[in-house]
């Protein structure tokens, strides 16, 4: 192998290049996990708003009736877990800009990745509930 | 933090505000309304499964001029973030770096978000035929 400029400056080794996973080795994963949540809420964001635009003025009967169908139960949860993963990893990407205390960071990274679980899982359970029991 | 004084990034303020780096602040900004956004509609479903007098509630709540006001700028958060987005993938694909290109999308994502925000609402309250 021929060493460029380019190599011959670089206090990477060749191992690491390889695996190519960069200095925090996470490599482009939440990078990946962002894009893919976003491109999943494109057509779930629409069909939730559109759904909402529908359900205005509805009332409890009429939005058990609408969330205990079978479309609509998947849809929903689908839209929660995508949301709540992209929030996740939106805030992340927020805290660790912004916030320099290693102690701070550290506790709102854990808070919201607690928090976004719990709160999916609460929705999700809601949207079961909902469908399952009536 | 030991005796650091050097400017953190990222340092707005000694740039002009540009409608690349306002749309830019603003994606990251609609992004953390969202969240809230996202708590407020775990709330709401949580309220249905609870039962009829807990899903009462929550609908009075939003159903005030002051919910409703939060639920209109929910709405533009939504649309705002989900035309910013595509935009972002387009970068991530390396197209729409150009600078009169990057204006351009910019503007048509500002008149899109807003226009889709009031056609929303106008649909949901009849004023406008759902599609």
């Amino acid at each position: 192998m021929i060493n460029t400029p380019q190599q011959t400056r670089s206090l990477q080794s060749k191992l690491g290049r390889v695996r190519g996973l960069g200095s925090t080795r996470e490599g482009v994963h939440h990078w990946w996990a962002q894009r893919m949540s976003a491109v999943a809420l494109l057509p779930l964001s629409l069909w939730f708003i559109y759904s909402l635009i529908s359900l205005t003025g509805s009332d409890y009967d009429a939005f058990h009736a609408w969330a205990g169908e079978f479309g609509n139960a998947v849809f929903l949860m689908l839209f929660v877990v995508a949301m709540f993963h992209h929030a996740q990893l939106g805030l992340q990407v927020v805290i660790e800009d912004y916030v320099h205390s290693e102690v701070w960071k550290m506790g709102l990274l854990l808070f919201v990745k607690y928090g976004t679980v719990i709160f999916a899982a609460s929705a999700v359970f809601a949207v079961l509930k909902i469908s399952l029991a009536g | 933090m030991p005796d650091n004084t050097r400017p953190l990034s990222p340092h707005l303020q000694v740039y002009r505000p540009q409608i690349t780096s306002i749309l830019s602040i603003a994606h990251r900004a609609t992004g953390v309304v969202l969240a809230f956004a996202a708590l407020l509609l775990a709330y709401w479903l949580a309220s249905a499964a609870y039962g009829p007098e807990a899903f009462a509630r929550a609908q009075a709540v939003m159903e005030s001029w002051f919910g409703r006001l939060i639920l209109f700028g929910f709405t533009f958060s939504l649309f705002y973030h989900m035309c910013n987005g595509i935009r972002h993938l387009g970068w991530d694909m390396l197209w729409g770096f150009e600078l009169p290109r990057l204006r351009i999308t910019g503007v048509i994502v500002v008149v899109a978000s807003v226009s889709l925000t009031v056609l929303s609402w106008l649909m949901a309250y009849g004023h406008v035929d759902k599609l």
